[in-house]
């Protein structure tokens, strides 16, 4: 776990963060990560990211899902325990398709919804600094990584003359940790640490 | 950006369009030659079958476009607008392509041919239990005054519909005036809603198709042949789509528009699936008689090839092929399964209404095919000249806007 140096500025206005994000890219800055209250439509084509493979995921679980199913059911109503019903075959696959089915969503549905936490680091007890509580109110947050390379004053003027507001100079725990918020005080300490 | 509103038709689609429906004629008259003037009724009913099979399938695919429109509307979704006209102009055949099908279908009802509709034969439904039982709707004068007021009742609400997407053409709307507007629209396609309803989700493919194996029934049956329709009227407004496109028409219609067409594709795709297989598999289990009947020839019987032939092209394809994001937003892989969507739920069509009447061999389909080429000339000259009365965008509409900036 490091703790490494961040700038932050808030954004008040999607018509202003959409182009500071633009120039930011443009500049050379790496953008670490713009927190938003809501989802903005737009705004991972914007900052550049890839596309989640979260489907591919879901696909393959999916794929285990059906193949778990016709496998087992086949398995135990032709070899270990036939059983007539009815005067139909033995494989008598159409029965056995809305059980294939649920087991397709199930599969897939428990399969990404844990994948989805794993990325986001998601679990009970984690915790994860976050940069600016106002992210989860009313404005938005860019976020810039910062290296030794980096000249503070510089990012910080332009982080300004793009429109960012309140910007500041943070050092955060990038890792999660098990923990709570308010009464954890470790991360604090490595803060100080290396801030020097 | 510069935004191309009139729409002119190339000389060479109507060329297309008219050496197309030449075909379609062509084949009608040699199918009527060598079926339909038959002393033999089968024959006969071969003939009929291949105009009802082709008839009411692009009736009531042309007719899906309104209900896209309508449907869309009720919800107040934005991103179909800078594409409505399309949908428009498709669904502008209905009155044409109903007068033909109404008129077809009368003409098997009243015609004196009793294969492919026993429950006209007056003499035979006296001694046949069943269908003396259903006599109450399934006689000569409710089959005509339904099929009559649906499709004047299909053809007057798409006219209402259209003409309150024309009316604001030429004059911006302020607020108060758009709130109005949203409402008219939203009353107007409820009512469309209902008279779908009650027809196409209902009674229509009962009276026009199911009928043909009138002893049978599954009131499964109008939500699945509905769902088949659907799907295919969909793909067929992303081929036009696409097409103008193409052309360079459509500007503020780019991938994210066509990224939901091909969603709804794809899913009704699994959604028509769904609703053969439910049909299907309670009556498999059940395994009674009277009821199997339907499902034997089609899916185990002769007709069981074609039957193979619709499950890999109308689920197996769409499931697989259009599952990735990136497959439908690809216009070629988007055109590829418009085409064999619509291709795919005609041939279900042919397996509703054959294996009825045609119980020996499978007929030739080429005929059908023939037939069908007719239709999607008629369907390709009406809808170009829809597209080129009105502006291809309905730039006043107040949710314009949300289709502009959609994103997926």
């Amino acid at each position: 776990m490091a703790v490494q140096k961040f700038i932050t500025g808030n954004f008040y206005d999607e018509a202003v963060l959409f182009p500071a994000v633009k120039k930011v890219r443009r500049g050379g800055y790496k953008i670490h990560e713009v927190f938003t209250p809501f989802p903005i439509h737009g705004l991972d084509k914007a900052m550049g990211l890839r596309d989640t493979s979260l489907h591919t995921a879901g696909f393959i679980y999916a794929i285990t899902g059906t193949a778990t199913a016709v496998g087992f059911i086949t398995w135990a109503l032709t070899v270990d325990w036939q059983i007539n019903f009815g005067g139909k075959p033995f494989f008598a696959l159409p029965a056995w398709i809305p059980i294939t089915f649920e087991l397709t969503v199930l599969f897939a549905a428990v399969g990404m919804v844990l994948t989805f936490c794993y990325l986001c680091q998601l679990a009970p007890f984690v915790r994860k600094d976050h940069f600016n509580l106002r992210s989860t109110d009313d404005t938005f947050v860019l976020v810039l990584e910062c290296t030794d390379k980096t000249n503070d004053a510089e990012a910080m003027s332009f982080l300004q003359s793009i429109g960012g507001q309140d910007v500041q100079v943070q050092y955060k725990e990038t890792g999660w940790w098990l923990g709570r918020y308010d009464k954890d005080t470790k991360r604090f300490e490595r803060k100080a640490e290396a801030a020097h | 950006m510069t935004i191309r509103e009139n729409y002119i038709v190339p000389k060479r689609f109507n060329t297309i369009a008219f050496t197309l429906m030449v075909i379609g004629l062509l084949t009608i008259v040699g199918l009527y030659a060598t079926h339909g003037s038959k002393e033999d009724p089968i024959a006969q009913a071969r003939f009929w079958g291949s105009l009802l099979q082709n008839s009411v399938y692009f009736l009531l695919v042309v007719n899906a476009a309104m209900f896209f429109i309508c449907a869309t509307t009720l919800a107040w979704g934005g991103w179909q607008m800078s594409f409505r006209r399309v949908a428009e102009a498709v669904s502008a055949c209905v009155p044409v392509v109903g007068t033909i099908c109404g008129v077809i279908l009368l003409l098997i009802c009243f015609g004196g041919n009793h294969e492919i509709f026993h429950w006209t034969d007056a003499e035979h439904v006296k001694h046949d239990k069943i269908l003396s039982f259903k006599a109450g709707f399934l006689n000569k004068g409710f089959f005509a005054a339904m099929t009559v007021a649906t499709i004047v009742l299909w053809s007057l609400l798409g006219w209402k519909m259209r003409k309150l997407s024309r009316s604001i053409d030429d004059k911006p709307l302020n607020v108060e005036e758009s709130k109005k507007y949203i409402w008219k629209n939203t009353v107007w396609a409820a009512v469309y809603i209902i008279v779908f309803s009650l027809t196409v989700m209902s009674s229509i493919p009962w009276l026009w198709l199911m009928s043909i194996d009138a002893h049978w029934y599954s009131t499964m049956y109008s939500w699945y042949t509905f769902a088949s329709t659907f799907v295919a009227g969909v793909a067929l407004i992303t081929l036009f789509v696409v097409f103008l496109k193409n052309n360079n028409y459509l500007e503020l219609t780019n991938e994210e528009h066509l990224h939901d067409l091909g969603k709804f594709m794809f899913a009704f795709s699994v959604f028509w699936t769904y609703l053969w297989f439910s049909q299907f598999m309670l009556i498999w289990y059940a395994n009674i008689p009277e009821e199997t009947t339907y499902f034997k020839p089609r899916a185990q019987g002769i007709y069981s090839g074609i039957f193979w032939l619709m499950f890999i092209i109308n689920f197996l394809a769409p499931l697989l092929i259009l599952m990735r994001r990136g497959a439908k937003r690809n216009y070629t892989t988007v055109t590829f399964m418009a085409l064999l969507i619509i291709f795919g739920h005609w041939l279900d069509f042919f397996q509703m209404v054959f294996p009825g009447h045609q119980k020996d061999k499978v007929p030739m389909m080429l005929w059908d095919f023939g037939v069908a080429l007719g239709f999607v000339g008629l369907i390709m000259f009406l809808t170009g000249r829809a597209l080129s009365k009105s502006p291809l965008l309905a730039k006043n509409h107040p949710f314009i806007k949300e289709s502009v900036i959609h994103h997926t």
